[in-house]
């Protein structure tokens, strides 16, 4: 496989935003990376089904995404499962997520039904568009933004604010001194 | 009877939409913790697998 520069260059270029994307869907940094690979890799192989002068990285997000389904509905007939494993892996393992003042929003949002979780990632943190997003899930535009608006409701719910000053002035400095000053 | 009424459509309002300031500061927590991720960079496992594919499809072509 010759790789051209460009498309070594857009790759990479993709590389943190799909990690982000991966630990948001599996809840857990070495998984979302072994994601990520496995999401590289099928990508390469099949590098000529990509349409020069589309959005590489839509295209690996959707790669990345179907396999990742393709896998959790497999692990979810090997393993009786339920939506509430993901939140369970959260809280058995948070020193894998990283800084612990987003505990509380990750735990939140790992709450959420996964279709509402990955379609306010994608276009609430990702940067896509309500198509792009539409896309990426092999969904219509409408059904995106409906899980959009209801995740964004729920999320609210779950943290219990009903405005902006329920977050705190600093939720920041609140988190860290609980953490004990990271 | 109006007064109810008005009540209720305020509530209604409240719970299906939420303030534009509640949508601003979930965006923002949203887009901090994945950032968080993203500024991480390029792990180098991540890179090498790169290397390895470019340097095996070379060998392939020649």
């Amino acid at each position: 496989m010759a790789m051209d520069e460009s498309v070594r260059k857009a790759v990479l270029g993709a590389v943190p935003s799909l990690r982000a994307f991966a630990i948001s869907l599996c809840g857990n940094v070495d998984r979302a990376d072994d994601l990520v690979q496995e999401t590289l890799l099928r990508a390469l192989a099949n590098i000529d089904s990509f349409q020069p002068g589309t959005n590489m990285s839509a295209w690996l997000f959707t790669i990345l995404r179907n396999h990742f389904r393709s896998e959790y509905r497999k692990r979810r007939r090997e393993v009786e499962d339920s939506d509430g494993h993901h939140a369970e892996t959260l809280k058995s393992q948070p020193e894998q997520y990283g800084h612990v003042e987003f505990r509380e929003f990750r735990e939140a949002l790992a709450q959420l039904p996964s279709d509402q979780r990955e379609a306010l990632i994608l276009v609430g943190a990702s940067g896509f568009s309500y198509e792009e997003a539409a896309g990426i899930c092999g969904c219509a535009v409408g059904t995106i933004k409906s899980r959009v608006n209801r995740a964004r409701t729920r999320l609210a719910e779950l943290l219990n604010v009903n405005s902006a000053e329920d977050f705190g002035p600093d939720e920041t400095t609140r988190a860290v001194l609980a953490s004990g000053g990271e | 009877m109006e007064a109810a009424a008005a009540r209720n459509k305020k509530s209604n309002a409240k719970s299906a939409k939420l303030g534009r300031d509640v949508q601003a500061r979930l965006g923002q927590q949203l887009r901090a913790m994945y950032d968080d991720v993203v500024n991480q960079g390029v792990p180098d496992r991540f890179t090498d697998l790169i290397n390895r594919l470019e340097t095996a499809g070379k060998k392939d072509t020649q």
